[in-house]
């Protein structure tokens, strides 16, 4: 047997979480008072749980590098958030909800923890109406839902295109008033350094006040990981510019096993590069791709005369474009799941007919939807013969009530009238499906570490579903981790206080100064963002949508000299005893130069195409699939969770076997 | 086009800061703003000199880190955008920019441009909150039906980022907009009414202590908010305080 236990409840599938729950050890509240909790991060994950543990009574302390939880990456997620409450009376249950995260995740996600997820999404919508989050609502005073991509039904809960920033202030507001108690205590501007451990456990973490520089201690009975995910190690991502993988990574060298490093989300709908100098890219919700059509010119000299700026693309008669989403994939069309729309728009730039000056850019055009709508506007506003004008004005305001803001963010970067000239739009890295490596407790293999959110792997297998990610934070945060870490802090209800005067701590806390001393000594030959740039071209161009055995090793060779190189020659400015962000980012790459030859391996490793990891050798040679990524479930049917060896080229695999007792696997075909 | 940049450098809160010159060559329009800071910054450190310091982190305007005085206005000359969305096409090659932290008591300086919002935090801790459990036994979410135009006001008031934009064009330095935000879109749902009175008295008393000052109708607030949150917020504030001093 492996070592990875999962820890899955025994009996049928729907009564798991229930009879866990009542058989689980409680801690009673006069015991929660003498017992302390860290977490490290306070988005949707972070800080859903550290509200909720300290209503418990459980002392909490939480950690964010910003300098308010209101700020964690959470509050970018623009869509919405999926719950399975059939108030739209469409079919949707539990059952659904779970079938379709499990299929849209290409079979590579465990049947129970996200059968739990669907089970407990409702409670979610219950919970923040409580909290006072304004959700959109219909003007019988109910709320409203709108569909997503990948699924028949309409489960997705919103707040306009500011979703993640609504929930994320309700679990914010829960946490304040836990402030206001003293049962939480916030250490906003701080960061992670390491992990302790004593006897084996996690007992509390390193961490260093970015304002002064002091290297703090702090013990607790359970370290909670909810610190996000790792799209930075790409550079370039819609990811916050401080995003980072430290805390998961510090854990992953204490012991905490990674899983599926390679599966990355690359988004469809982003604003594409404009140039060198560009810091970070700015998504376009998913939405979009209700109403846009997504083409590029059928004659590559066109794609050449646009890129030179000859010619325009309104310009183009209809059969000179090619709508080649509608074209490959008559049954889903433009609403392909993301990672499917992503390889498609790659392979027509690959092949020379990308839009843009670089070349890496395809239209998302909204004329079909203006005319549609502008039309279906006339008849009911009583206009009998619209002009043509008159039509588009009216199908523009349609357009603009849905997507007003989206529309208007898009003019403001690229500086063009998205109602007018089509959009252009590329792919982009947006999430990171694999992450620390948790079982059904959500505890990593350091006992008394937990990871939530995106920072584990669990739910999403190997590409995630729209509105999706703001589900899982959430039921980690409110609904399973209090519940399950009361399990294990119910044997530590005599241990009394963790002293910080230890061994253990004093090793730590020399092991992290003598890092940042060894960052700080580097020749000063080159910036961090060099070495961060650099990284990201290696795993944009061979790590990125598509991925070969050539190209894979190519990435490990090279990021481990480019790891070398940074430690021998990253300039980091200033001194490591008063605020330095280059000091902080210094850190931050540094890992990331580690994570992303763990991710190239891990990618190395898995020889199927599933989900967002497409592996060019592992396609469908005939039939109607012919080309289209091929699963290997014989072969691949499992997580890939890594041990920490020392150099990531080390790192121990182990395989955690994924059983569907209750779905049937199948191929996902959208033809 | 080029530029000469006048910066705010004070390399902690107790110095005393100045402003000090630079030159930036070759920025492009399709830069944002921070971009632009980053080509200054990857310049000094090549110089070995200390990069400027500005908080900023989603770079896409909405998670309120930004927060420069550019020429004298909150985000710069743009409306309804922060100044990580504001762009260099709304310069000329040859102008010269002013930029300075935000500034207010409430607000010291940490670093060069970088300022010190905890404060915003406290005044949320004050009340700024439903008491209500997180552990889910709440009522089914379809069981508090909000009229339409309710929530969707109060959805207006919630999209506050906490940038502390209005605070920095105050002449008063006054935080009424961004109390009257949050205290606004409780007001206005169901789901808040019960706390209301202790609410308004407890987060108006926070924003007291913290030494913002006091709201004398100018309006630049609602004009330099990058998320146009409306004035109509301190009135409404205004009349829930005095209910609820009434109340006592």
């Amino acid at each position: 047997m492996s070592i990875l236990d999962s820890k899955i409840p025994e009996g049928p599938l729907a009564d798991k979480w229930t009879k866990h729950k009542n058989t689980i050890n409680l801690v009673n509240p006069a015991n929660k008072r003498n017992i302390d909790v860290i977490v490290v991060g306070t988005g949707l994950a972070g800080g859903s749980a550290a509200a909720t543990l300290a209503e418990l009574g459980y002392n909490v302390k939480t950690f964010c590098y910003s300098d308010s939880p209101r700020r964690a990456h959470s509050i970018a997620a623009q869509g919405g958030i999926n719950a399975a409450k059939n108030y739209q009376g469409d079919g949707d249950s539990s059952y659904r909800l779970f079938y379709d995260t499990v299929k849209g995740g290409d079979y590579r996600s465990r049947e129970a923890n996200v059968y739990r997820l669907a089970e407990v999404s409702g409670n979610i919508i219950d919970q923040c109406v409580a909290q006072g989050v304004p959700f959109a609502r219909e003007y019988g005073g109910l709320l409203d839902n709108r569909s997503f991509g990948g699924v028949l039904v309409s489960r997705t809960f919103y707040a306009k295109g500011q979703t993640g920033q609504q929930l994320l202030l309700g679990a914010y507001s829960a946490m304040n008033r836990q402030i206001n108690r003293g049962k939480i205590q916030a250490f906003n501007r701080h960061e992670m350094l390491d992990l302790v451990k004593v006897d084996g456990k996690a007992r509390g973490i390193i961490a260093r006040n970015l304002v002064t520089g002091e290297i703090e201690r702090h013990s607790a009975h359970a370290v909670v990981l909810a610190s996000g995910g790792y799209g930075n190690v790409f550079f370039l991502s819609t990811n916050a510019m401080g995003s980072n993988v430290m805390a998961a990574w510090r854990a992953h060298r204490r012991g905490a096993f990674f899983a599926n490093p390679c599966y990355t989300q690359i988004h469809p709908t982003c604003i594409p590069v404009s140039g060198d100098h560009q810091s970070k890219l700015t998504l376009m919700s998913e939405s979009l791709r209700n109403d846009g059509r997504i083409w590029v010119p059928k004659r590559i000299e066109d794609s050449e005369a646009i890129r030179a700026g000859k010619l325009k693309p309104t310009q183009l008669a209809e059969e000179e474009r090619d709508y080649y989403l509608e074209r490959r994939y008559p049954a889903f069309g433009n609403l392909v799941p993301r990672d499917v729309a992503s390889r498609a728009a790659k392979e027509r730039c690959d092949a020379g007919f990308g839009v843009n000056k670089t070349g890496e850019a395809v239209y998302l055009d909204f004329a079909s939807a203006i005319q549609r709508y502008g039309k279906e506007k006339a008849l009911t506003s009583g206009i009998h013969n619209p002009t043509a004008d008159q039509i588009r004005e009216l199908g523009e305001k349609v357009i603009e009530d849905k997507y007003g803001n989206l529309f208007q963010m898009y003019e403001k970067i690229v500086d063009e009238n998205p109602y007018k000239t089509p959009m252009m739009i590329y792919p982009a890295v947006h999430y990171t499906m694999g992450g620390l490596w948790v079982d059904y407790n959500l505890q990593t293999t350091i006992p008394g570490c937990y990871a939530a959110g995106e920072a584990n792997f669990s739910d999403h297998g190997a590409n995630r579903l729209g509105a999706s990610a703001l589900m899982q934070g959430l039921a980690d945060g409110y609904f399973v981790l209090p519940y399950t870490i009361g399990d294990y802090l119910s044997h530590d209800i005599r241990t009394g206080k963790i002293p910080t005067d230890t061994p253990e701590f004093d090793q730590a806390e020399k092991e992290v100064t003598d890092r940042i001393a060894k960052l700080m000594s580097g020749s000063g030959e080159n910036s961090v963002d060099y070495y961060h740039k650099k990284l990201g071209k290696i795993m944009w161009n061979k790590c990125g949508m598509s991925r070969n055995e050539k190209g894979l090793r190519e990435a490990i060779e090279e990021i481990a000299v480019l790891r070398e190189d940074f430690w021998k020659n990253v300039k980091v400015p200033g001194t490591a005893n008063s605020m330095n962000p280059e000091l902080e980012k210094a850190g931050r790459v540094a890992d990331f130069l580690e994570l992303g030859e763990l991710f190239a391996k891990d990618a190395l490793d898995r020889r199927e195409s599933c989900g967002g990891h497409f592996r060019e050798e592992s396609v469908e040679q005939s039939g109607e699939q012919e080309g289209e990524a091929l699963r290997d479930d014989e072969n691949f049917k499992y997580v890939s969770a890594w041990e920490y060896m020392g150099e990531p080229k080390d790192a121990k695999l182990h395989k955690e076997d994924l059983v569907f007792d209750n779905i049937e696997l199948k191929t996902r075909s959208y033809k | 086009m080029n530029l000469t940049l006048k910066i705010w450098r004070q390399s902690d809160a107790k110095s005393q800061g100045k402003i000090v010159d630079y030159q930036v060559k070759g920025i492009e329009g399709d830069m944002s703003f921070l971009e632009m800071l980053d080509v200054l910054n990857e310049q000094l450190i090549n110089k070995g000199e200390d990069p400027v310091v500005f908080d900023h982190d989603c770079r896409e305007g909405i998670c309120g880190a930004c927060s420069l005085q550019i020429n004298g206005e909150p985000h710069g000359p743009d409306r309804l955008v922060t100044t990580c969305q504001l762009h260099m096409r709304m310069f000329k090659d040859g102008d010269t920019i002013y930029i300075e932290p935000f500034r207010a008591k409430a607000f010291p300086v940490i670093k060069d441009l970088m300022v010190d919002r905890s404060s915003f935090d406290r005044i949320q801790h004050a009340g700024g909150y439903i008491s209500v459990n997180t552990s889910g036994n709440t009522i089914d979410a379809n069981a508090i039906p909000v009229n339409k135009d309710d929530a969707d006001s109060a959805f207006e008031a919630a999209t506050c980022i906490g940038c502390g934009a209005c605070v920095a064009a105050c002449k008063n330095a006054s935080a009424m907009l961004f109390t009257s935000a949050k205290v606004s879109q409780f007001a206005l749902l169901p789901q808040g009414k019960i706390e209301a009175t202790d609410r308004v008295l407890a987060m108006v008393n926070q924003m007291d202590e913290e030494g913002f000052g006091n709201c004398t109708n100018t309006g630049a607030c609602e004009i330099e908010c990058p998320k146009g949150i409306s004035l109509e917020n301190i009135a409404r504030m205004n009349r829930e305080y005095l209910k609820a001093s009434l109340k006592g």
